[in-house]
Protein backbone atom coordinates (compact mmCIF):
# COMPACT_ATOMS: atom_id res chain seq x y z
CA UNK A 1 0.00 0.00 0.00
CA UNK A 2 2.84 2.34 0.92
CA UNK A 3 4.53 1.64 -2.43
CA UNK A 4 1.34 2.49 -4.35
CA UNK A 5 1.00 5.75 -2.42
CA UNK A 6 4.62 6.70 -3.15
CA UNK A 7 4.10 5.92 -6.85
CA UNK A 8 0.91 8.02 -6.84
CA UNK A 9 2.64 11.03 -5.26
CA UNK A 10 5.83 10.86 -7.35
CA UNK A 11 3.87 10.25 -10.57
CA UNK A 12 1.42 13.05 -9.80
CA UNK A 13 4.25 15.49 -9.15
CA UNK A 14 6.18 14.49 -12.27
CA UNK A 15 3.14 14.75 -14.56
CA UNK A 16 2.09 18.09 -13.00
CA UNK A 17 5.58 19.54 -13.47
CA UNK A 18 5.73 18.73 -17.19
CA UNK A 19 2.10 19.84 -17.68
CA UNK A 20 2.99 23.17 -16.04
CA UNK A 21 5.95 23.56 -18.43
CA UNK A 22 3.57 22.88 -21.30
CA UNK A 23 1.28 25.68 -20.09
CA UNK A 24 4.21 28.03 -19.74
CA UNK A 25 5.30 28.19 -23.37
CA UNK A 26 4.05 29.62 -26.64
CA UNK A 27 3.57 28.73 -29.51
CA UNK A 28 1.16 25.82 -29.07
CA UNK A 29 3.19 23.42 -31.22
CA UNK A 30 6.21 23.90 -28.91
CA UNK A 31 4.10 23.62 -25.75
CA UNK A 32 2.67 20.40 -27.18
CA UNK A 33 6.09 18.73 -26.92
CA UNK A 34 5.61 18.60 -23.14
CA UNK A 35 2.47 16.51 -23.62
CA UNK A 36 4.88 13.76 -24.66
CA UNK A 37 7.33 14.30 -21.80
CA UNK A 38 8.57 11.12 -20.12
CA UNK A 39 6.78 12.08 -16.88
CA UNK A 40 5.34 8.64 -15.98
CA UNK A 41 8.50 6.91 -17.22
CA UNK A 42 10.73 9.11 -15.07
CA UNK A 43 8.73 8.47 -11.91
CA UNK A 44 8.34 4.74 -12.58
CA UNK A 45 11.92 4.01 -13.67
CA UNK A 46 13.49 5.89 -10.75
CA UNK A 47 11.34 3.96 -8.28
CA UNK A 48 11.82 0.65 -10.13
CA UNK A 49 15.61 0.94 -10.22
CA UNK A 50 15.67 1.47 -6.44
CA UNK A 51 13.36 -1.46 -5.69
CA UNK A 52 13.82 -4.07 -8.44
CA UNK A 53 17.19 -3.16 -9.98
CA UNK A 54 18.38 -1.97 -13.42
CA UNK A 55 17.61 -5.23 -15.27
CA UNK A 56 13.89 -4.94 -14.40
CA UNK A 57 13.96 -1.27 -15.48
CA UNK A 58 15.63 -2.24 -18.77
CA UNK A 59 12.78 -4.69 -19.53
CA UNK A 60 10.22 -1.95 -18.83
CA UNK A 61 12.12 0.53 -21.02
CA UNK A 62 12.35 -1.95 -23.90
CA UNK A 63 8.55 -2.31 -23.89
CA UNK A 64 8.26 1.47 -23.71
CA UNK A 65 9.69 1.55 -27.26
CA UNK A 66 6.40 0.07 -28.56
CA UNK A 67 4.41 2.44 -26.30
CA UNK A 68 6.30 5.44 -27.70
CA UNK A 69 5.55 4.51 -31.31
CA UNK A 70 1.90 4.13 -30.27
CA UNK A 71 2.04 7.58 -28.65
CA UNK A 72 3.29 9.08 -31.93
CA UNK A 73 0.51 7.39 -33.94
CA UNK A 74 -2.14 8.40 -31.35
CA UNK A 75 -1.16 12.09 -31.13
CA UNK A 76 -0.84 12.34 -34.94
CA UNK A 77 -4.35 10.88 -35.25
CA UNK A 78 -5.75 13.34 -32.68
CA UNK A 79 -4.08 16.21 -34.55
CA UNK A 80 -5.60 15.18 -37.89
CA UNK A 81 -9.04 14.54 -36.42
CA UNK A 82 -9.16 17.91 -34.67
CA UNK A 83 -7.99 19.73 -37.80
CA UNK A 84 -10.51 18.14 -40.17
CA UNK A 85 -13.54 17.21 -38.05
CA UNK A 86 -15.64 19.29 -35.67
CA UNK A 87 -15.08 17.15 -32.59
CA UNK A 88 -14.75 18.09 -28.93
CA UNK A 89 -11.15 17.78 -27.75
CA UNK A 90 -12.01 15.44 -24.87
CA UNK A 91 -14.09 13.20 -27.15
CA UNK A 92 -11.36 12.97 -29.80
CA UNK A 93 -8.59 12.38 -27.24
CA UNK A 94 -10.45 9.67 -25.33
CA UNK A 95 -12.06 7.82 -28.25
CA UNK A 96 -8.64 7.43 -29.88
CA UNK A 97 -7.06 5.89 -26.74
CA UNK A 98 -7.88 2.35 -28.01
CA UNK A 99 -5.72 3.20 -31.05
CA UNK A 100 -2.79 3.76 -28.67
CA UNK A 101 -3.48 0.42 -27.00
CA UNK A 102 -3.84 -1.45 -30.32
CA UNK A 103 -0.57 -0.09 -31.72
CA UNK A 104 1.34 -0.54 -28.43
CA UNK A 105 0.22 -4.13 -27.80
CA UNK A 106 0.34 -5.07 -31.51
CA UNK A 107 3.88 -3.79 -31.94
CA UNK A 108 5.03 -5.27 -28.61
CA UNK A 109 3.58 -8.66 -29.57
CA UNK A 110 5.13 -8.44 -33.04
CA UNK A 111 8.58 -7.55 -31.69
CA UNK A 112 8.36 -10.29 -29.05
CA UNK A 113 7.80 -13.05 -31.65
CA UNK B 1 7.62 32.10 -34.53
CA UNK B 2 9.77 32.58 -31.43
CA UNK B 3 9.34 30.66 -28.17
CA UNK B 4 7.69 32.84 -25.50
CA UNK B 5 6.48 32.52 -21.94
CA UNK B 6 2.68 32.44 -21.85
CA UNK B 7 1.86 34.06 -18.51
CA UNK B 8 -1.88 34.42 -19.24
CA UNK B 9 -2.36 30.64 -19.51
CA UNK B 10 -0.93 30.23 -15.99
CA UNK B 11 -3.38 32.78 -14.60
CA UNK B 12 -6.29 31.07 -16.38
CA UNK B 13 -5.41 27.63 -14.99
CA UNK B 14 -7.71 26.67 -12.11
CA UNK B 15 -6.79 24.66 -9.03
CA UNK B 16 -9.20 21.85 -9.95
CA UNK B 17 -7.46 21.50 -13.33
CA UNK B 18 -4.08 21.16 -11.60
CA UNK B 19 -5.55 18.65 -9.15
CA UNK B 20 -7.04 16.64 -12.04
CA UNK B 21 -3.65 16.38 -13.74
CA UNK B 22 -1.96 15.43 -10.47
CA UNK B 23 -4.50 12.68 -9.81
CA UNK B 24 -4.40 11.32 -13.39
CA UNK B 25 -0.58 11.26 -13.35
CA UNK B 26 -0.53 9.63 -9.92
CA UNK B 27 -3.16 7.04 -10.84
CA UNK B 28 -1.45 6.04 -14.11
CA UNK B 29 1.95 5.74 -12.37
CA UNK B 30 0.46 3.65 -9.56
CA UNK B 31 -1.46 1.53 -12.10
CA UNK B 32 1.72 0.98 -14.15
CA UNK B 33 3.41 -0.42 -11.02
CA UNK B 34 0.47 -2.72 -10.32
CA UNK B 35 0.29 -3.91 -13.95
CA UNK B 36 4.05 -4.65 -13.90
CA UNK B 37 3.63 -6.60 -10.66
CA UNK B 38 0.65 -8.60 -11.98
CA UNK B 39 1.64 -9.17 -15.63
CA UNK B 40 5.41 -8.55 -15.56
CA UNK B 41 7.65 -5.59 -16.47
CA UNK B 42 7.32 -6.18 -20.23
CA UNK B 43 3.57 -5.41 -20.15
CA UNK B 44 3.91 -2.70 -17.49
CA UNK B 45 6.58 -0.96 -19.55
CA UNK B 46 4.13 -0.28 -22.39
CA UNK B 47 2.27 2.12 -20.09
CA UNK B 48 5.37 4.26 -19.52
CA UNK B 49 4.39 5.95 -22.80
CA UNK B 50 0.66 6.12 -22.08
CA UNK B 51 -0.84 9.49 -23.11
CA UNK B 52 -1.86 10.17 -19.52
CA UNK B 53 -2.51 13.90 -19.41
CA UNK B 54 -3.20 14.35 -23.12
CA UNK B 55 -7.04 14.37 -22.89
CA UNK B 56 -7.09 16.78 -19.94
CA UNK B 57 -4.49 19.09 -21.53
CA UNK B 58 -6.40 19.12 -24.83
CA UNK B 59 -9.60 20.03 -22.99
CA UNK B 60 -7.78 22.80 -21.13
CA UNK B 61 -6.39 24.28 -24.36
CA UNK B 62 -9.81 24.11 -25.97
CA UNK B 63 -11.50 25.96 -23.11
CA UNK B 64 -8.72 28.61 -22.89
CA UNK B 65 -8.89 29.23 -26.63
CA UNK B 66 -12.69 29.48 -26.67
CA UNK B 67 -12.64 31.98 -23.83
CA UNK B 68 -9.84 34.03 -25.42
CA UNK B 69 -11.35 34.12 -28.91
CA UNK B 70 -14.91 34.77 -27.78
CA UNK B 71 -13.65 37.81 -25.90
CA UNK B 72 -11.99 38.98 -29.13
CA UNK B 73 -15.17 38.27 -31.16
CA UNK B 74 -13.53 35.59 -33.32
CA UNK B 75 -15.27 32.33 -34.33
CA UNK B 76 -14.24 30.33 -31.27
CA UNK B 77 -14.89 26.61 -31.90
CA UNK B 78 -12.84 26.41 -35.11
CA UNK B 79 -9.86 28.25 -33.59
CA UNK B 80 -10.05 26.11 -30.48
CA UNK B 81 -10.00 22.92 -32.58
CA UNK B 82 -7.02 24.21 -34.54
CA UNK B 83 -5.15 25.01 -31.30
CA UNK B 84 -5.72 21.46 -30.02
CA UNK B 85 -4.61 20.05 -33.37
CA UNK B 86 -1.38 22.09 -33.32
CA UNK B 87 -0.72 21.04 -29.71
CA UNK B 88 -1.23 17.38 -30.68
CA UNK B 89 1.16 17.77 -33.64
CA UNK B 90 3.74 19.04 -31.13
CA UNK B 91 3.06 16.03 -28.93
CA UNK B 92 3.67 13.74 -31.92
CA UNK B 93 7.15 15.25 -32.30
CA UNK B 94 7.66 14.78 -28.57
CA UNK B 95 6.62 11.16 -29.13
CA UNK B 96 9.69 10.64 -31.29
CA UNK B 97 11.74 12.09 -28.41
CA UNK B 98 9.99 9.61 -26.12
CA UNK B 99 11.14 6.78 -28.40
CA UNK B 100 14.73 8.02 -28.10
CA UNK B 101 14.32 8.15 -24.29
CA UNK B 102 13.18 4.51 -24.25
CA UNK B 103 16.00 3.33 -26.56
CA UNK B 104 18.57 5.22 -24.46
CA UNK B 105 17.40 3.71 -21.16
CA UNK B 106 17.15 0.20 -22.66
CA UNK B 107 20.70 0.39 -23.99
CA UNK B 108 22.53 2.00 -21.08
CA UNK B 109 20.70 1.47 -17.77
CA UNK B 110 22.50 -1.79 -17.00
CA UNK B 111 25.91 -0.45 -18.05
CA UNK B 112 26.12 2.85 -16.15
CA UNK B 113 24.77 4.51 -12.98
CA UNK B 114 20.98 4.11 -13.43
CA UNK B 115 19.80 7.52 -12.20
CA UNK B 116 22.41 9.25 -14.39
CA UNK B 117 21.21 7.26 -17.40
CA UNK B 118 17.58 8.29 -16.70
CA UNK B 119 18.68 11.93 -16.38
CA UNK B 120 20.68 11.74 -19.63
CA UNK B 121 17.73 10.04 -21.37
CA UNK B 122 15.49 12.95 -20.30
CA UNK B 123 18.03 15.38 -21.77
CA UNK B 124 18.01 13.27 -24.98
CA UNK B 125 14.19 13.45 -25.09
CA UNK B 126 14.36 17.26 -24.79
CA UNK B 127 17.17 17.61 -27.36
CA UNK B 128 15.46 15.42 -29.99
CA UNK B 129 12.01 16.93 -29.43
CA UNK B 130 13.24 20.54 -29.54
CA UNK B 131 15.39 19.83 -32.61
CA UNK B 132 12.48 18.22 -34.49
CA UNK B 133 10.23 21.16 -33.59
CA UNK B 134 12.87 23.62 -34.80
CA UNK B 135 13.49 21.73 -38.06
CA UNK B 136 9.75 21.53 -38.79
CA UNK B 137 9.34 25.24 -38.10
CA UNK B 138 12.17 26.04 -40.51
CA UNK B 139 10.87 23.71 -43.27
Amino acid sequence: MKEILVRFLVGGLSVSLFAFLGDLFKPKSFAGLFGAAPSIALATLLLTVGKDGPHYAAIEASSMIAGSVAFFVYSSAVSRLMMHRAEKALLAATTLLPLWAAVAFGLWYGLKK
Amino acid sequence: MRIKINSSAIKETRWHQLATRFCIGGLITAATGLIAKRYGPAVGGLFLAFPAIFPSSATLIESHQKQEKEEAGVQAPKRARQAVSIDAAGAAMGGIGLLVFALFVTEFIEKFTPWLVILAATAAWAAVSFLLWFLRKEA
